[in-house]
Order: C-alpha cells, then sequence, then structure tokens
C-alpha cells in the first residue's frame, strides 16, 4: 500500500486509466522520435549503421576485384605482398587464401548485419510476446511456458543445428532459424521478470478490472512499458548473434566459401596476427566494433526516448 | 644482478664439483648435458586412453612408449631393435615365434616382466570383453585363431601365444608373416599388469594406480591439460636415460601453442599452418621437417549414385590433371609436402614412386591444356560449364585447399565448384552414404608397407568410399599380399589408379615441427614418428 | 516461499525428463556415432564395442537403463571417447574448475558491471557516463577468442608475467587470463542493464517524491532507487551465472583450463553420448535451480509479485 502514496498521479479509476493510455498511447511515439531525433549520439549512430548498410550494398562498386578470385602471385606470400596499398585498388590487402580482403568485408557485413538485424528481430518479436504473456498471464500457464524455456536453455544445441543441416539442407534462411532458436530465450525471461512487476500497478489492476482484454493489456500497457529494457538488451544480443553465425557456419549450416562473414573474417584474423599480418584482423575487427558501438548507442537513444516517465 | 651472477657461478662450481650430478656428458656423443633435464612437448587433443590394449591414436601411442615396453623398440632410423625381447627363433614352418626375454626387466612396483604378462595382453587385446578398438591388431599380427576370438567364438585362451616359463614366450601364426616381429613395436601389444588391473578396474591408468614397466612412470594425469611421466627407477637400463621429466600439454589451438613456445613454455610444438617458410629463414636450427606415411587426396562418387558425369573417367583426369600440386604445397600448405601424383608415399619402405606415371612428369602448363581438351572430349567448355559440390570438413588447412581447388577449377576449366563444409560427423556420415559429387580425403598408413595405402582401391575394402570398383586391382592386390616381391604389382596398380583417377592424390604429409635447439636425439629419419624420450636429451647451452 | 520451492522442485523432475528425452533423441538421429571415424572399424569389432555399451539395445531400453543407472547407482555412465573414464570422473574433474573461475568471473563482472552502471546512471550525460559506457561498450566489442589470444601475447609472450595455459590446482595467476577473458562481455552486459533501468526507476514518481522529502541522494539511490532497477539485471543473472560456471568452450581451449566447457563442445563433436547427457543434466538442473532463485529473488525486489 506504501506504494501507491508514493506514486500520487497514478489515476484511481479504470476508466481514467484507458483514457489516459489511449492520449498517452497516441502521444507516446510521436514523443519518442522527436526525444529519438534529439539524441546527438543516436543521431550519430544511426548515420554511421546506414553508412555501413551502404558499404555492404553498394561498397562492391569502388573495386575490380570480387571476393572469390585468387591471385596466385599473392597466395603464400600475403606478409610480404598482400599488404594493404590504395595503389593497386587492395585497400584492405589479401586475406590468407590470396583474395582481396576489401570485397570480402564488403560480402561479409551484408551477412553480419542481416544476421544482427534479424536475430534482434526474432529476439524482440518473440522473447516479448511469449515474455509478455507468460508473466501477465502467470499460473499454469506461466509455469509451463517458462519450464519450456529452462529446456530449451539446456537441450545441446549444435544437435539441433546437425539435425537442421541434415534435414533441411543449407541455406541462408537456415541460417537465421539457428540464430532465431535462442537468441529470444533470454529475452523472454527478462520480458517476463518486468511484467510481473508492472501487472501489480494500480493502472493494470483497474484495466483488468473493467474487463479490458488480456491482450489489449498486453499491447497497449504492459509492453510500452517494457520497450526500454528491451531497446537496451537487444543491443547486447547484437554481437553476439553476429558471432554466434560464425559457430553455426563452422557446423555447416551458415555461408560457406567463398561467401563469409566479420565472424569468419574475424577469426581468421586472430590466427595470423602474431605474424605480422594485423591488417586481416584489423579490418573486419574495425566494422564489427563500429557497428556494435552504433547499435548500442542507437538502443540507449531508443530506451530514453521510450522511456514512459521521461516526459 | 650481482647477487644473481653470483649465484650462477655458485651452481656452476657445485656442478663442476661433483660431475656424478646429472649435469654431465651423454655417454655416446659427449656432448655436454643440460642441468635440467626436461622435456615439455604440445599435443593437440586429449588422447582417449593410455591403457595399452585399448589406446588408439597417435599422441596416446607416444605416451605409451614411454610408459610401457614391449618385445622390441625402434631405433632412430625406424630399425627394430631388442626391447623386453633379447632375442627370437622362428620354426621351420614360419609359424612358431619363440621369443626370450631379458631376466632384468621389471615393472615399476619391483615385479619382474613375464611371459605371462604378454600372454594376458595379447588375451586382453583380442577380448570381445575388453571391446578395444584396436581388437583387429591381433588379427593383423596374425595370430592363431585371432578372427576366431574376436568374434567371441572360442575363449581367449585358444589365441595363438602362451608362456613356455617366465622368461620364453611362444607366438603362433594363422599364416607365415614375414613381418611379424616388427607389429610387436605397437602399443597394443605392450605387457599389461593383471594385478594391478585386477585391482583398480578401469581406474588402473591413473596415477598412483598405474604399473608400468617402461622407462617413465605416470605422475600426473589432468585430462585435457597435462600429463606428466618421469623417470622410473626399476626400468632395467634406466642408467641410460637422460631425460628425467616429460610432460605433454594439451594445447588445442595451434597459433596459442606456437605463442606459448615463444614464450619458452614449449620444448616442442606443431608450426602453424603456412609459417613454415618464414619460420626456416628466421629461426633454422628450431625447424624440423621429415616426411609421414600420410596422403592428402580427393575422392570422386564413382558408386553411380553420384552425378553422372563422374562416371566418364575423361572428367576424373581432367579435375586432376587441372590441380597444380605445386602451388598447393608452395603456397597454400607450405610445410615441405611433397606433391603427389600417385597415391602410395615415397617414404613408404620397399616402395620406389613409378616413373611411368605420366602426368606426374608434365609441366603444369601441358596437365591444363590436357584437361581442357578431355573436357571439351566429354562435352563440357565454359560455355556449357561443370556444376559440382565438393565437401570437406571443417578445418583451416582443408578450407584453404578447397578454395585453391576451386579456383583452379573454375579458372582453368569453367567449372562451377560449390564449397561446402560440414562438421566432421557429419561429414564422415554423407561420405560413406555417397551423398557427395567430391570429397576431401586423408590416409596414413597402419604400418609401413605399401599395401597399407593400395588395399583403400580395392573394391571390398570398408575405406573406398569412392566405392570404385576395378576386378584387375582386386586381383593385382590379392596377388600381392602372397608375392615375394610385390613392387611390380603395386606399379601395375599405382598406373591403374592414374588412368582410372578414382581419387585426386594431391601431397603427400610431412611432419613439421619447432624444437627447442638444446634439446637432442629425435628421431627425424623414423618415418613412422615412433619416438623415445628416453633417447632424448638437452645439451648445456 | 517454503511451498513455492517444493513445488517447483516437484515440476523439476518432469521438466528434466522431458530434457533428457529431447536431447536423447537429438543425439541418436544425429548423423555419425561416437565410434565413426575416417579409418571405419571392422564390423566385428563395432559390434564388440557396442555390445559392451549397450548401444545395440533397441532405443527406449538404452534410456531406461541410463535413467536407472543414475536412480539407483548414481552412475551416468561411461565416455565412449575418453575409454578410461567414466563421466563421473569427467565431471569430478572439469566442473570444480570451471566452477572456479566461472564464480569469480561472476563476482567480478557483478561487481564491476554493477558499479559502472551505477555509475553512469547517476551521472547521466555527464562525462562519467560516458567514460563508463565506454569501457563496457570496449569491453563488449572485443569477442573473447579475439581477447584471449591478445592477452596470452602481452602478458605470456611479451611481459612474461603470466603463465600461459593450464590450471595447476586453481593456482592464481594461471586464474588471472581466463576471468579476464570471461567476466568482460557479461560485466558490460550488467554494466548497461543496471544503467538503463537505473535511469529508469530515476525518473519515477516515487524517487521524485523522496527527493522532494529532502531524502540524501546517496540514501535514494542505495536504499530506494537500487532495488526495483535491478529487476531486469537479476533476470539476465540467472542464465548468467549458469552460462558462467558451466564454462566456455574458448577459455577451456585457448588457456587449457581442463574445464566441462570444452568437454561439453567436444562430447558433441565426438558423438560422446554419455557425456552430453550428463552435461546435459548438470547444465539442466542449474538452469532450473538458478531461474527459481531468480523467481524467489523477484518476490523479495519486488513484494507485490506473489510466487
Amino acid at each position: 500500500m506504501t506504494n501507491i502514496s508514493l506514486n500520487p498521479q497514478q489515476p484511481k479509476t479504470a476508466a481514467m486509466a484507458e483514457r489516459m493510455a489511449e492520449v498517452s498511447g497516441r502521444s507516446l511515439w510521436a514523443d519518442a522520435r522527436t526525444r529519438f531525433l534529439r539524441n546527438k549520439a543516436a543521431m550519430v549512430s544511426l548515420v554511421v549503421l546506414i553508412l555501413v548498410a551502404l558499404f555492404a550494398f553498394f561498397g562492391q562498386y569502388l573495386t575490380p576485384w570480387d571476393n572469390e578470385t585468387i591471385d596466385w602471385n599473392v597466395l603464400g606470400n600475403t606478409k610480404e605482398l598482400g599488404r594493404p596499398s590504395l595503389a593497386n585498388g587492395h585497400y584492405f590487402g589479401f586475406g590468407e587464401s590470396g583474395r582481396d580482403l576489401y570485397s570480402r568485408v564488403v560480402q561479409g557485413t551484408q551477412i553480419s548485419l542481416m544476421v544482427g538485424v534479424v536475430g534482434a528481430a526474432i529476439a524482440v518479436i518473440v522473447g516479448t510476446i511469449y515474455g509478455a504473456v507468460a508473466g501477465f498471464v502467470g499460473g499454469r500457464v506461466d509455469s509451463a511456458m517458462m519450464r519450456f524455456v529452462d529446456i530449451a536453455m539446456s537441450i545441446p544445441y549444435m544437435f539441433v543445428l546437425i539435425l537442421l543441416l541434415v534435414v533441411f539442407g543449407r541455406s541462408i534462411v537456415m541460417l537465421f532459424v539457428g540464430i532465431g532458436l535462442t537468441a529470444w530465450l533470454d529475452m523472454s525471461r527478462i520480458v517476463r521478470g518486468q511484467t510481473l512487476s508492472i501487472k501489480n500497478k494500480e493502472y493494470i489492476e483497474a484495466a483488468v478490472a473493467t474487463g479490458v482484454p488480456t491482450f489489449t493489456i498486453i499491447r497497449r500497457h504492459i509492453v510500452p512499458n517494457l520497450l526500454g529494457v528491451v531497446a537496451v538488451y537487444a543491443t547486447l544480443l547484437v554481437p553476439s548473434m553476429i558471432l554466434t553465425e560464425s559457430f553455426i557456419s563452422f557446423l555447416g549450416l551458415g555461408v560457406q566459401e567463398p561467401l563469409t562473414s566479420w565472424g569468419a573474417l574475424i577469426s581468421e584474423g586472430v590466427k595470423t596476427m602474431n605474424y605480422g599480418m594485423l591488417w586481416q584482423l584489423f579490418f573486419p575487427l574495425t566494422f564489427f566494433v563500429i557497428t556494435i558501438f552504433a547499435f548500442f548507442f542507437i538502443g540507449d537513444g531508443l530506451r530514453d526516448a521510450l522511456d514512459p516517465k521521461d516526459r | 644482478m650481482n647477487l644473481s651472477i653470483k649465484s650462477v657461478l655458485l651452481v656452476s662450481a657445485f656442478a663442476l664439483a661433483s660431475p656424478a650430478l646429472a649435469a654431465g656428458t651423454h655417454p655416446v656423443t659427449g656432448e655436454a648435458l643440460a642441468d635440467s633435464q626436461t622435456f615439455t612437448y604440445r599435443v593437440g587433443d586429449e588422447s582417449p586412453s593410455i591403457d595399452p590394449q585399448i589406446a588408439e591414436d597417435v599422441d596416446g601411442g607416444d605416451i605409451l612408449r614411454d610408459l610401457f615396453e614391449g618385445l622390441f623398440n625402434q631405433d632412430a632410423k625406424g630399425n627394430r631393435i631388442p626391447g623386453v625381447a633379447t632375442d627370437f627363433t622362428v620354426s621351420d614352418d614360419k609359424l612358431t615365434y619363440t621369443f626370450t626375454l631379458r631376466p632384468e626387466a621389471k615393472w615399476s612396483d619391483g615385479a619382474p616382466v613375464t611371459a605371462g604378462d604378454f600372454v594376458y595382453a595379447w588375451q586382453r587385446l583380442a577380448d570381445p570383453e575388453t571391446a578395444s578398438p584396436y581388437q583387429w591388431y591381433a588379427e593383423v599380427m596374425g595370430l592363431k585363431n585371432a578372427s576366431a576370438v574376436v568374434a567371441g567364438e572360442m575363449p581367449v585362451s585358444e589365441l595363438g601365444v602362451r608362456a613356455i616359463d617366465d622368461h620364453t614366450l611362444e607366438a603362433t601364426l594363422a599364416n607365415p608373416l614375414p613381418y611379424f616381429p616388427d607389429t610387436l613395436v605397437h602399443g597394443s601389444t605392450f605387457p599389461a599388469p593383471k594385478w594391478a588391473i585386477e585391482a583398480h578396474g578401469a581406474d588402473w591408468t591413473k596415477p598412483g594406480n598405474m604399473v608400468s614397466n617402461g622407462a617413465y612412470v605416470l605422475t600426473e594425469h589432468v585430462p585435457n591439460e597435462r600429463l606428466v611421466r618421469e623417470r622410473n627407477p626399476m626400468y632395467w637400463n634406466d642408467a641410460n636415460t637422460i631425460i628425467e621429466k616429460v610432460t605433454a600439454l594439451v594445447i588445442t589451438d595451434e597459433n596459442v601453442a606456437f605463442t606459448r613456445y615463444q614464450a619458452g613454455e614449449l620444448d616442442q610444438t606443431d608450426i602453424p599452418t603456412g609459417q613454415y617458410p618464414t619460420l626456416a629463414k628466421s629461426n633454422p636450427d628450431e625447424v624440423v621437417v621429415y616426411p609421414s606415411l600420410c596422403s592428402y587426396y580427393y575422392m570422386f562418387n564413382v558408386s553411380g549414385n553420384g552425378p553422372e558425369y563422374l562416371m566418364d573417367k575423361r572428367i576424373r583426369q581432367a579435375l586432376s590433371y587441372a590441380i597444380d600440386r605445386d602451388i598447393i604445397v608452395n603456397q597454400v600448405t607450405q610445410g615441405g609436402q611433397f606433391p603427389a601424383y600417385n597415391f602410395t608415399p615415397a617414404a613408404t619402405a620397399g616402395f620406389t614412386v613409378p616413373d611411368s606415371i605420366e602426368y606426374g612428369n608434365w609441366s603444369q602448363d601441358e596437365r591444363n591444356a590436357k584437361a581442357i581438351e578431355l573436357m571439351a572430349e566429354a562435352g563440357y567448355d565454359s560455355a556449357n560449364p561443370l556444376d559440382l559440390t565438393l565437401i570437406y570438413n571443417t578445418n583451416e588447412g582443408h578450407r584453404k585447399i578447397a578454395i585453391a581447388v576451386s579456383q583452379m577449377w573454375k579458372q582453368n576449366l569453367g567449372v562451377n565448384v560449390t564449397l561446402e563444409n560440414q562438421e566432421w560427423k557429419t561429414f564422415l556420415q554423407t561420405r560413406s552414404d555417397q551423398a557427395y559429387d567430391v570429397a576431401r580425403g586423408g590416409w596414413c598408413g597402419d604400418y609401413n608397407e605399401a599395401s597399407t595405402f593400395l588395399d583403400l582401391v580395392q573394391s571390398g575394402s570398408g575405406y573406398n568410399d569412392s566405392k570404385y570398383n576395378n576386378p584387375d586391382v582386386d586381383a593385382l592386390l590379392a596377388e600381392a599380399k602372397t608375392s615375394d616381391n610385390p613392387q611390380p604389382i603395386y606399379t601395375k596398380v599405382e598406373e591403374i589408379i592414374a588412368e582410372d583417377m578414382p581419387i585426386i592424390p594431391i601431397y603427400h604429409y610431412t611432419g613439421v615441427l619447432m624444437m627447442n635447439p638444446s634439446l637432442k636425439g629425435w628421431p627425424i629419419e623414423n618415418v613412422q614418428e615412433n619416438w623415445y624420450s628416453r633417447d632424448l636429451y638437452r645439451v648445456a647451452e | 516461499m517454503f511451498s513455492f520451492v517444493a513445488r517447483r522442485i516437484a515440476v523439476a523432475i518432469p521438466t528434466l525428463l522431458v530434457l533428457l528425452v529431447i536431447s536423447f533423441l537429438l543425439m541418436q538421429t544425429a548423423p555419425g556415432g561416437p565410434f565413426t571415424s575416417e579409418k571405419p572399424l571392422p564390423a566385428q569389432v563395432l559390434a564388440n564395442i557396442e555390445a559392451k555399451y549397450g548401444l545395440n539395445d533397441p532405443m527406449w531400453k538404452q534410456f531406461t537403463n541410463y535413467i536407472t543407472g543414475i536412480v539407483t547407482a548414481f552412475d551416468f555412465g561411461p565416455s565412449y571417447r575418453y575409454k578410461d573414464r567414466t563421466v563421473n570422473d569427467i565431471i569430478a574433474q572439469g566442473f570444480p574448475v570451471t566452477l572456479t573461475y566461472g564464480t569469480i568471473s561472476f563476482i567480478v563482472a557483478v561487481f564491476v558491471g554493477g558499479l559502472l552502471g551505477i555509475a553512469a546512471a547517476i551521472k547521466h550525460n555527464s562525462w562519467l557516463d560516458y567514460i563508463a559506457v565506454g569501457i563496457t561498450i570496449g569491453a563488449q566489442v572485443l569477442p573473447n577468442f579475439v581477447m584471449a589470444p591478445i592477452l596470452l601475447l602481452i602478458f605470456t609472450l611479451w611481459l612474461g608475467w603470466l603463465p600461459g595455459g593450464g590450471w595447476n590446482g586453481g593456482q592464481w595467476n594461471y586464474l588471472i587470463m581466463p576471468v579476464i577473458a570471461l567476466s568482460t562481455s557479461y560485466m558490460a552486459s550488467i554494466a548497461r542493464l543496471t544503467r538503463s533501468s537505473m535511469l529508469e526507476v530515476l525518473r519515477s514518481n516515487f524517487i521524485r517524491t523522496a527527493r522532494a522529502k529532502g531524502l540524501p541522494n546517496r540514501v535514494i539511490i542505495w536504499r530506494h532507487a537500487l532495488k526495483p532497477s535491478i529487476l531486469p539485471v537479476v533476470s539476465y543473472l540467472g542464465p548468467a551465472f549458469v552460462g558462467m560456471v558451466t564454462g566456455s568452450f574458448i577459455i577451456d581451449s585457448i588457456f587449457s583450463t581442463g574445464g566441462i566447457g570444452f568437454f561439453y563442445v567436444n562430447a558433441a563433436f565426438n558423438r560422446d553420448y554419455a557425456v552430453m547427457m550428463g552435461l546435459t543434466i548438470l547444465l539442466g538442473t542449474m538452469t532450473i535451480a538458478f531461474n527459481m532463485v531468480v523467481d524467489i529473488l523477484y518476490a523479495w525486489i519486488d513484494p507485490k509479485i506473489r510466487l
């Protein structure tokens, strides 16, 4: 009961709750957009992310070299002949297998950006809905849904991936399925935890009392209050998903040579960093780092913008 | 600073004053020995077992040769030399071997090593109850009734081995096998201490429980971290052991292992892929290269389940010709490997690479021209390109080779290659199901003779994942088994393989190691890579 | 709470059983088996081995034998790969290793991450905030398979301060690099979650009220704001703790620590069914247990949440 006294502005009646929600529901998004546009770090990051995406999809036009042709003269002597050079058009130098690194980074960026965005989207959509439903409905439904998450968290993931490969064959779609399988689990637990706390708020109790349908409550009242933490956690997932891709590809389910990804390029670069070929790590890692930075600031910007109390 | 110099002087003064201590000179070469005689080396993976009859991998074999001693050992050149057996006689029908065991041989708990320990070990090896993955070795040895014992149709007591007395062992073979004594160098044949195994069960291989008869005893074993063995004072020839302590560190990643070698934590490690040429220039006294009995090859699926065009030998030849082996070994693998145009490595005992394999003598330009011609004959060119999938198991080295080969095929022949990597066990399953077009393969000899390689192309072989089936080859290989001089037969088989091209030989392996220059005695000339820590020593720097 | 725990334990047993059945079926249907190798074993030898391990029994019988072994003798079976060892041996050796470096990493991550997050939130949009955010992002963007070899180069090869790998009974100097490599990305996640959720709480009405009442800032932060703002962090910590103490394949393989993180991945590659099952049970039990702990913590953080 003490909480009520701490929240004097909380609407007291169901009717008011509904009306307030309607009003703030409209203004929430508009306000959020304004606030997001005013956030300098987030805006800069958005521009960076757009540049990285442009690089991924148009970078290939800036070079005559493709990502699979081996320069037989360079192969085997990358250390001496494969350095980055503006003069010969190999801006990022060569990879270990004697192929143009620039064009490989361009192509790897396409894959990894896609993995990051799609993975985060799956985590946000599935994780949020699943967690909010479990948390709000509660009882046996919640228990069953959460025990399913416990099981899914402990199942030997690798066998699932191998069986996906055996049954469906290799394709980019299966890569996203592989990523999506686990991406939402932690998110759903976090969302459920938040929902448990939100659902005891007076405005939710009021909405329940007036018979607002469950899913309307989840959509109108629960989810908007979760978006801050969801936005931040989703950006935390992006780097791990980009790297999970290389594990999935290791098993044969994901991208295959001559296609590549940041994860694959970075792990190749790590192997040669002690042998004087630091550029093979530097370029892919730089793109990875810049992009993750951008995602983080955008996530923080979204959080600030979506915070319903920050009006 | 002064202090440490002083203490060094002090220590060396002591060393000089008492030459009987560890520091001394090598009894044969006379080199000055270092004070600390230890050897630390890297293994890439934890061995499945260090039980002599159950061990199955190469690293496990290395450990066994230190911990145990069989009837025979090998010297630095790979020749057979006496171990626990001092001598043996062969019966006139060449079926019965009688070994005399040295009476001074002891187990680490002081018990004498007897013929009964060998009988127990060999029976244990063949016993279906032991379920050793090396049970088939009893059949390789040619022991009488081995197959029946392995199949569980006869009791182990029927196996062709018995103890005449404590120091006389008799082995009976099913058929004459001239190289029978050579098979006894292998770890599977080493004696086993029945009392320790019965007292501790499967735990007998743990430090403290293990009783062994080799130059070293197991003192520490943390799986996936380290295995330490120390000098065994009970060993009959302990006086000649120089290295006091041998440590195997499990380090999965070769680059990490190399960093730790550079940091001085290891005396020996494998040279990471592609680093051999650089290191050979910068650290010539640390680099060790030796040929090894292994072949790297690509196999075609000629079972009929695969694409129709692979049944056309012109296409198989063209694909083989278009691979520039020199580029593969000099610019991709870069470890001193030997380009291969035939399957059996030149290092194999009693085998000479036939000159008659023509395409091996052509220049690469000639090979490429011929390949284009053959493809055209078969109806494929850049306007009508061939599509094929090449599978390999996920591995840095295999990946690099596959990339290079796919580009060679593409650039020379206009072939569209799809590369597909698979996780190891999935890969093996795909291959043995013949669900592939072209697949990567690697083969290491089980013993030092050409048939261990050529048996692979026999139609009934369980290893023949190409499903190549040529009755002529089968007949020739059967003939070689009983022939006194099989070399002409092997030449003939290699010629047929070069013509039919069910597999593309790519290179013959080498081992490339970084070795601390103060460590001496590594048997570079032993192609089977059977090394014994008791033959190694560390010289003073 | 007592009845809550009892109820959850009652549910945990069927949950584990479902987990085991699914994992068992997944493993059995995956291509290849524990004894598949480049040189296939002769049929008779394979039959003997399968007979020894009972792999030629029908699948349901293998499963019930397995469960019986666990229930009656706490025997998780033999390893098919490491033939001198049982699953019990492997877990008894490897789990203490990962438990040690995992727990230390967890404590480091929670303290450093939590404090950075709180500091950043209190001084929102100040230089302190930017530094904290910078550190955490920096820590998170360097994947541990990049960081671990770099640590090795710096501390082992160049400076020569720390041993490059091994465990040595968990001696402190063997622990430093694994703990750094494992804890940084968790630390960063904790910091960022703490920061964002603290910001949210600091702007809520009850904190405004508290400020209006003139309470000192320190009291507001530690007594009022902290507890509600760690809720999402706690949700995250449950699975994170399990993830850390069951180890990491990368840490175990780069630093040769001999922990179960390596065994877990390798058992899958080797199709070492029994080890895989044993480790799945361990992982599953811990996941269930720590998610339960998290649920109990929810009720402590927000008394209105009913267990």
